[in-house]
């Protein structure tokens, strides 16, 4: 007997993710992306968001401060002012009230003409808003992918694993969910749900766990009547050890590789529900909220948020689906180049 | 047949009494208090206590869903009550629009997407076949909305070869003059997506053994790709559409609401932010049995398409 163990699966799949150019590039994007959520979570980038740092809808830098300043008014009259002190009835106070005013300190905010990427209707940074956005939105993907995973795992593992009546019971709730199309069934829950990311989230997991479940379900009525499996149950390893210490491990592939297909979906869907007035709250932002503003800034002629939403979103969904390729094509070599 | 038809028929009771019993609970778990909602802001106790009495929200919930299972049965669906319309004119007078969106959109998807996935998956593992490969990827990243949004300030705002928005009574006049842009937008969008999985599809059978007798046997490559390669591909093309088509009775909401077409799926959506439950609550069922349908039909086509199809 040789003293080598053989290659893990997961040790293999990333040894084969490695020599993956385009896979590896990928990761690089999407780890990025995950920092800057974590450094936007923290409060070390983007934390002023809602801070009006520049005039209403100023440009990009590059593009120049295209408003004119000031519209020329009337010129104010050259003529001395009358004194009206003898008739004014608040003149004796307007000393006390200039010092009662000197007490508070105030200073007025310098509103910038221009910002590297321009502002939005308030004169918001649009940067700061799309990694903010990128934070909730990124958030309530994986988040979301996250628990309809769990939801699709645990229970297709229980009916593919027991089969029976456990098994009947839970295809009937499938094929009742797979009934409803997926945008009402997102709507019918949005309904008595509310608003916000909490709630978004919710349902898009509620909603969206039929996929997986399906797929786990299959590998497990593969798997459980492997001889592996078999020789665990002579062993004395209970029904639910077996099910989840010996057969989820060996279908964990299928799991990973959907919750990543599964939170780009939702980052999209994310983004319809936020436009159409059922996603995150109206104190927050994300790329959903800020495309739903751009729609009437585009007609006159202020294009930047669009493009900073939109510019974000694409490079982190490319990233995100090429990664997925990857992965797929990493843990499961017998599929590469099929799609 | 008959045998196979009655099954089937059959087995959509218990997942339609599930579609039922999901919505029910969905609304009475927390949906809250209709009466209230109903009562609106300015109601007595005495009126919302009236308002619950008429609606029986203060029988058991068996009893409740006793009245809920029979107005489904006797597809008496009550009135919305936000506009005491009733839910079934609602639906009649919605669906037109609907239709005339989403139908254009279905077929002309279709019927693009597979001649593009059949030449790209002719020509696989070319150039060309990799930069459309690359070029899909790119199109899938962007947001549904921000086509909608930039197809509409481009092609209809700042060029004028369309209306922006509208609608009209006259079927006609909706096809060839309002329908026109959302059709183009959401075919262009879907064409991506569709496009790599019918790719997948052609791919599967391009490999195969008998595409290669027929290749051998001398047949042109014209009838080895419309006789042979087409028409193995057909099935999972067929699922895939009529996987769908349900869809098209829902409306795509994006594109309703976008350009304000009165279609089902806006009106769904004015419930959905009115809390308007008899309406969400028949759209769901009413739905659920149409997908049902859907996919009988969709299985008996299966056996037309192929006939080595068995149906069990």
């Amino acid at each position: 007997m040789s003293g080598a163990r053989s290659e893990g699966v997961w040790r293999a799949a990333w040894r084969r993710l490695r020599h993956d150019r385009v896979g590896i590039v990928s990761l690089g994007v999407v780890g990025v992306f995950l920092l800057l959520v974590a450094a936007s979570a923290a409060g070390l980038v983007a934390r002023d968001w809602q801070a009006e740092l520049a005039v209403p809808s100023a440009p990009p830098a590059f593009v120049g401060a295209a408003l004119p300043a000031a519209l020329p008014g009337a010129a104010a009259p050259d003529a001395p002012r009358a004194d009206l002190s003898a008739v004014d009835p608040l003149a004796p106070r307007y000393r006390e009230w200039d010092e009662a005013a000197k007490r508070y300190a105030t200073s007025d905010a310098v509103r910038r003409d221009s910002l590297p990427f321009g502002a939005d209707r308030l004169g918001r940074d649009v940067l700061a808003k799309a990694v903010r956005g990128a934070q909730v939105s990124i958030f309530v993907g994986v988040a979301a992918a996250l628990l309809a995973t769990l939801i699709g795992t645990a229970l297709g593992a229980l009916g593919g694993f027991f089969g029976g009546a456990v098994d009947d019971v839970l295809e009937w709730i499938y094929n009742v969910f797979t009934a409803i199309p997926g945008i009402l069934l997102i709507f019918a829950f949005a309904a008595v749900v509310g608003r916000g990311v909490g709630p978004v989230v919710a349902i898009l997991g509620l909603a969206g766990w039929t996929g997986i479940y399906r797929l786990v379900r299959a590998e497990f009525i593969k798997h459980a009547s492997r001889d592996y499996v078999r020789a665990a149950e002579a062993i004395g390893a209970g029904p639910l050890a077996r099910a989840f210490r010996h057969v989820l491990p060996n279908a964990s592939h299928v799991v990973l590789v959907q919750l990543s297909i599964h939170v780009v979906g939702f980052i999209k869907a994310e983004v319809i529900l936020s436009y159409l007035g059922l996603g995150v709250g109206i104190d927050q932002v994300s790329w959903g909220t800020m495309l739903a503003e751009a729609q009437s800034e585009l007609i006159l002629g202020h294009w930047w948020q669009l493009a900073a939403a939109t510019a974000f979103m694409a490079v982190f969904v490319t990233a995100f689906s090429l990664l997925t390729d990857a992965l797929r094509d990493a843990l499961d070599p017998k599929l590469r180049g099929v799609s | 047949m008959a045998a196979y038809l009655i099954r089937r028929l059959w087995q959509m009771v218990p997942t339609l009494f599930g579609v039922v019993l999901l919505v029910f609970l969905l609304f009475k778990a927390w949906g809250g208090d209709p009466a209230e909602i109903l009562g609106g802001l300015n109601a007595t106790p005495a009126q919302i206590d009236a308002i619950r009495g008429q609606l029986g929200l203060n029988r058991p919930w068996w009893v409740q869903f006793g009245i809920f299972l029979q107005q489904i049965v006797t597809f008496d669906w009550g009135r919305s009550w936000a506009t005491n319309e009733s839910v079934a004119n609602l639906f009649a007078t919605r669906l037109p629009a609907t239709l005339t969106v989403m139908l254009p959109i279905l077929v002309l998807d279709a019927l693009l997407a597979i001649p593009i996935a059949l030449g790209v998956a002719y020509v696989r593992g070319s150039l060309t076949d990799r930069a459309i490969m690359v070029a899909t990827t790119a199109a899938l990243s962007i947001s549904f909305l921000v086509y909608v949004i930039v197809g509409q300030y481009l092609l209809a705002f700042r060029l004028g070869w369309f209306p922006v928005q509208g609608w009209s009574d006259s079927v006609w006049t909706n096809l060839t003059r309002y329908a026109p842009l959302p059709v183009l937008l959401a075919v262009l969008v879907g064409l991506a997506p569709q496009t790599r999985l019918y790719r997948t599809f052609f791919l599967d059978e391009i490999g195969q053994d008998y595409v290669r007798t027929a290749r051998a046997k001398g047949l042109p490559e014209r009838s080895v790709l419309f006789g042979h390669v087409l028409r193995n591909a057909l099935i999972p093309i067929l699922t895939n559409v009529a996987v769908a088509l349900p869809g098209i009775f829902v409306g795509s909401f994006l594109i309703e609401v976008f350009f304000s077409i009165p279609g089902l799926g806006r009106e769904i959506l004015l419930a959905v932010n009115r809390s308007d439950y008899p309406v969400i609550q028949a759209f769901a069922v009413y739905i659920a049995a149409i997908t049902m349908a859907v996919n009988l039909a969709t299985d008996l086509l299966y056996k037309w398409v192929d006939p080595r199809v068995v149906l069990r």
